[in-house]
Parts: structure tokens; C-alpha cells; sequence
């Protein structure tokens, strides 16, 4: 986890999401991308645009995929619990699940999918294990609801939050390697590399993860 | 007079040799015609030739023959995409769709359609003469399929000297070509859009053409087949076979908007038989109307050549072993209301597509229009259209059109 943070790549669009740019840095020029979970395409569009990828999205909404395709994407709709079966091994070069995880049924094998189809899976999330949630949680005795995290228990999509530990320890679980991991603070910026877990673990609001299929 | 009787009136006044006659022989259209030493080898086994083939083009083949699409007509569709009927009078089937300026830009790429084998306007079919009788083939016609089509079809991409297509495009029957074309000549396509379409016909849809030929078959002027010998045409069955098919391109929720259980130019049932309700008055119209521009045993034809279309069965049983290594773009459209091809035949190609880690996407129209909604105006339709052509083109190396970056 020492590279973590080329961020001043010059050819990235600056007016990009930093989450996403930071996923954008984790991918080889050239490559084969499927993001899953695609919404407007914003991160297709980044990644054709930057990295001269060829790249394929998936998206539940059909409303998210009408608009990728009239852009030019190839998005096809699909849910990541059930279409990533479909796709052969080593498909792709990466496969990315941009803050997705939380809301799939079944998040290991969806990652387990990821790291069949691809080569390496990028997966970022939001942290319940930030301390606004902890606070909330221990002070109010009310499930947290955050500024990223704005729904309600009972109808948020989100059904499988984990923290950036309980991550860590699913990767390591289904054997995957990581090659990289950056816990960004609530300004959507990298938290200090050097700072140990519990550090990121209670100030990162998000975690982006770069995996590899251990052979 | 009243609907029904005035329906006769004008089946009648066509009885004979109708107009549709003279495109069979002499089309409006360009026409290529192979000679006895280049026949068009069926899947049933047998060799036909001489084959002519009515096409029509829009626009200008580029220097390296590297811009020319390929549209694929349905079941009663014909060459006519982008230009006046020489029949009806009325516009292209698919001007929204083709034309300058349109999502299938004819100021950038080289469009061609041409009329399906078993077709009646201009390629040969069941109404063209057998050089064996000198008579028309009628039933002597080996059974066409959609393979035929897609077959005879690359004899005249050949013959315009074209390897590789940008682009085929098509709804419905067209897009069983479509995909027919994909998983025959890969090589040869460089992106794909199946429209309102399906990798086999579906055993409900082969009941619907069964009623239709059986309609046909029942009417007395069908005489087996060999009607040209009494100068008639089956028009009563054939304007059935219609009236049924026509049901299965419209919703039930678009019936309902457009027809409701409304009146005919009557404030009260008339207790008989006449067309009381709208929607009968409007289904006789489509059916005498169509009887003016099609050969009932062509209609034979082409309905059993869907019928007999299952992508699948010929990889053994596997969908995405037909498009194993695939290198085209795909672009599936469906529409949300087509019950007669509906979105889940559609998600099962992409599926197929897959599997086979394939560049595809998938667009699901919400519409109330039925199958019937890819030859429609449908602004989403033709945006993500856009969007998929624009990108291909890009991908292909073409030049902008006019206006785009």
C-alpha cells in the first residue's frame, strides 16, 4: 500500500469526483473495465476519456442506462447479485464496483464474481466504522443517518454496510490480495498513508480498494 | 354502405392482378439478378437460381467501403426504408429512423435494404416465375429461412463489394437477421442492433402465423397455392392473416387509449355484424389495405421463416455459442409493452452476449406502443440509437457528422 496516491495525474479531468478519480488512478492505460453499477456513467466516461480504456458498464436502473447509451457507453441493464454469473473468466482487466457493495444480497460472492471476471476488482464503500456513526450510534441509540448516508433504516437500499476492518478481513477470506487501499476523509481526500488501520478505519468515510485475484 | 360491406367493396375492386403484381418483375428498385451459375444454396437443400435481388441505397459508399449499413426489413416490410412507396404512396417504413441528419445519418454512412428471399417486391419469391414452368413458383418455392435471407443478402453486400459492414440494423424479423448475420459473418459486422426481436420465434408467436396461414389457406381463391391461374387472389384470407398478425404489434393499454370500446360512426350497436366498434373498423382497414401491396404465398414465406428461426438449436443449443469470439458492438433494444417479442427474449441475447464477454448494451424503451413501437417516433428510441451509431462510428474511424464534435 505504498502507491496509493498519484493523484496529480495531469491527464485526469479536474472537475471529476475524487473518489472516482482516485479509482480512475488504480486502472492500467488500455485496459478492459467493467463498472458495475454505472449510474449516469460518469466514471465510463472518465476512464474512455483518460485512460483509453475499453469500457462496459452494468446498471440496475434503465433509466441509468438509456442515458449511458445515448451517450455512446456500452451499459446493458443488470443486477450485480444475479448478471455477473453470466460473464466468462477473465473477461476483463478490472471490474469496479463503485458504492454498490452495500446495497448487493450476497456482497462476497458478488466480489467473488468481480475477481473471476477480472484480474483485479476495485471496490470502494462507504465506512461504518467512521466515527460520526459510531457517535450517533452510541449517543442518539439511532441508526446514523449521515450526509452520505442520508436514508432512513427502514427504506435505504443499503443492506450490507460493513466497515473498512470488516472489509479487510472479507478480502482476505475469500483469498484476495490487496494491492492498494485508500480511505478518503469526508472531503472525498485521501487520508495520510502512513496513518495505521485504526486511524482509517475511524476517519476514512470511504474506502477504495484495489484487489487481486490471488492465482 | 355500411364498414363491412364497403371492405368487400374494395377487396374485390382488387381481385386480378393487383399493382404489387409489376414490382414482382419489374420492381421500382435497383435489382441485381445471379445467374444460373450463382445460386443462392437454402437450407433446404436446394440450389436457386436464377436469384434476383430488389435493393434500394441511400447516400454514398465511402472510399474505403468502410461506412455502409445494412438495414433488415420485417415480416411485411420491404427495400422502401427511406423513400416513397411505390405502392401505397405513403413514406419510408423507417424515415424516422434513416435519412439525413437521422440517428442512421445518410450525409455519413452508405445505406443499404434489400427485399427478403420469399419476399414480393422485386427479389425473387413466391410470385416470381420458375424458369422450369415459366409459370410463378408459387408452393414450388423451397421453404425460405431467415439464414436464406441473411445468405442471399451477403451475395449482394458481395456483389456492391463491401468485406465488412459498419453497421446491420433491424426490428423484429429484420433483427432475427440481425443476429443471423452476427453469428454468420462476424467478421463482416462491425456493430449490430437487434431491434424488438428474439433469438427463436416462440411457440406462441408460431400460433399466430399459423392462424394466418390457415386463413389463407381456407380462403377459396388461395387454390392450393396456384392462384395466378384463375387471374384471383386470395385477399379475404390474406386480409385475415393481417387483421390477426396486427393485434400482436399493438398493446392491450394502446388498444385501450386509442379505441376503447368507442363506437364506429354509430351512436348505438346495430345488432348485426357490421364493424360496430372502432378497432374492428380499423383492423378491416389494415387488412384491405394490406392486401393491395402483398403476395399471399410470399406471406407464406416469410412467416414461416421466422417460425423456423431458432438461433440456438443450430450451435446446439447454445445461444452464446453462436456468437462465440464475437468482435461486434451490439446495441439490443426492446420495448416495454411488446408482448410479441418481449424485453426478457431480448435480455436472454444480451445474456447470450455476455458470455461471451461481447461489447453489448441494452436498452429497454418504456413505451405503451407494442412491438409495433420501432417503426414509431419514440424520442428515447432514436436518442440512445444516436448515441450507440455515434460511438461505433467513432470507434470505426469515421468522421463527425455534421454539427458533432
Amino acid at each position: 500500500m505504498s502507491d496509493m496516491r498519484s493523484l496529480a495525474s495531469p491527464n485526469i479531468r479536474a472537475d471529476a469526483r475524487v473518489d472516482l478519480l482516485v479509482i480512475a488512478n488504480m486502472v492500467q492505460s488500455g485496459s478492459r473495465v467493467l463498472d458495475v453499477g454505472c449510474g449516469d456513467g460518469t466514471l465510463l466516461r472518465l476512464l474512455s476519456e483518460t485512460r483509453n480504456v475499453d469500457a462496459r458498464g452494468m446498471e440496475l436502473s434503465q433509466k441509468g442506462v438509456n442515458d449511458c447509451v445515448a451517450k455512446g457507453l456500452s451499459v446493458i441493464q443488470g443486477n450485480a447479485d444475479l448478471d455477473l454469473a453470466d460473464y466468462p473468466d477473465d473477461a476483463f482487466d478490472y471490474v469496479i464496483l463503485s458504492q454498490t457493495l452495500q446495497a448487493t444480497y450476497h456482497p462476497r460472492r458478488v466480489l467473488e464474481h468481480m475477481l473471476r471476471i477480472g484480474k483485479y476488482a476495485i471496490v470502494s464503500f462507504p465506512n461504518f466504522g467512521h466515527w460520526r456513526i459510531r457517535t450517533q450510534l452510541m449517543f442518539k441509540g439511532r441508526m446514523p443517518v449521515t450526509e452520505n448516508l442520508s436514508y432512513a433504516w427502514y427504506d435505504t437500499p443499503n443492506i450490507h454496510f460493513c466497515t473498512i476492518r470488516d472489509f479487510v478481513a472479507m478480502s482476505e477470506d475469500i483469498g484476495a490480495g490487496i494491492e492498494r487501499g485508500v480511505a478518503l476523509n469526508r472531503w472525498g481526500l485521501p487520508i495520510r498513508f502512513e496513518a495505521p488501520w485504526w486511524v482509517w478505519n475511524l476517519f476514512g468515510e470511504q474506502g477504495v480498494f484495489l484487489l487481486r485475484r490471488k492465482s | 354502405m355500411t364498414d363491412g360491406a364497403r371492405v368487400t367493396a374494395q377487396i374485390s375492386a382488387h381481385n386480378g392482378l393487383s399493382v404489387a403484381q409489376g414490382e414482382v418483375e419489374s420492381p421500382h428498385s435497383l435489382i441485381v439478378r445471379f445467374s444460373q451459375t450463382e445460386p443462392l444454396v437454402m437450407d433446404s437443400g436446394v440450389a436457386l437460381a436464377p436469384l434476383s435481388i430488389a435493393y434500394q441505397t441511400y447516400g454514398q459508399l465511402n472510399a474505403d467501403k468502410s461506412n455502409a449499413v445494412l438495414i433488415c426489413h420485417a415480416l411485411t416490410g420491404d427495400q422502401h426504408v427511406a423513400n416513397v412507396h411505390p405502392i401505397t404512396g405513403k413514406p419510408g417504413w423507417w424515415d424516422t429512423m434513416v435519412g439525413p441528419g437521422k440517428p442512421i445519418d445518410t450525409d455519413r454512412f452508405f445505406v443499404i435494404c434489400s427485399n427478403v428471399v420469399g419476399g414480393c417486391m422485386g427479389t425473387t419469391g413466391p410470385a416470381s416465375l420458375n424458369p422450369a414452368t415459366g409459370q410463378p413458383y408459387g408452393l414450388d418455392l423451397p421453404v425460405v429461412t431467415i439464414r436464406d435471407m441473411v445468405r442471399a443478402q451477403a451475395k449482394l453486400v458481395d456483389y456492391l463489394g463491401i468485406d465488412e459492414l459498419f453497421c446491420v440494423a433491424g426490428g423484429s424479423m429484420g433483427g432475427m437477421q440481425v443476429l443471423q448475420w452476427a453469428a454468420l459473418f462476424p467478421q463482416r459486422v462491425f456493430s449490430a442492433m437487434p431491434i424488438a426481436a428474439g433469438a427463436r420465434h416462440s411457440s406462441q408467436n408460431i400460433a399466430f402465423h399459423e392462424v394466418g396461414r390457415q386463413a389463407i389457406m381456407a380462403d377459396p381463391d388461395w387454390e392450393g397455392g396456384r392462384y395466378f391461374n384463375s387471374g384471383k387472389r386470395p385477399v379475404k384470407g390474406l386480409a385475415v392473416a393481417r387483421m390477426a398478425a396486427h393485434i400482436t404489434y399493438m398493446s392491450d393499454e394502446a388498444l385501450h387509449h386509442k379505441f376503447g370500446r368507442k363506437l364506429q360512426d354509430r351512436s348505438a350497436p346495430t345488432f348485426s355484424f357490421d364493424a360496430d366498434f372502432q378497432i374492428e373498423s380499423y383492423l378491416r382497414h389494415q387488412g384491405s389495405s394490406f392486401v393491395e401491396r402483398f403476395d399471399a404465398n410470399s406471406y407464406l414465406y416469410v412467416t414461416r421463416a421466422m417460425d423456423y428461426f431458432d438461433l440456438a438449436a443450430d450451435y446446439g443449443g447454445s445461444l452464446a455459442q453462436a456468437f462465440r469470439g464475437t468482435r461486434t458492438r451490439f446495441c439490443v433494444v426492446s420495448f416495454s409493452s411488446d408482448w410479441l417479442f418481449p424485453t426478457s427474449d431480448s435480455r436472454a441475447i444480451v445474456h447470450a452476449l455476455n458470455a461471451n464477454g461481447a461489447s453489448v448494451s441494452f436498452v429497454d424503451i418504456e413505451t405503451d406502443k407494442g412491438h409495433d413501437a420501432f417503426l414509431l417516433d419514440l424520442p428515447e428510441f432514436f436518442a440512445t440509437s444516436r448515441g450507440f451509431i455515434d460511438a461505433a462510428a467513432k470507434a470505426r474511424g469515421l468522421p463527425p457528422g455534421k454539427g458533432m464534435p
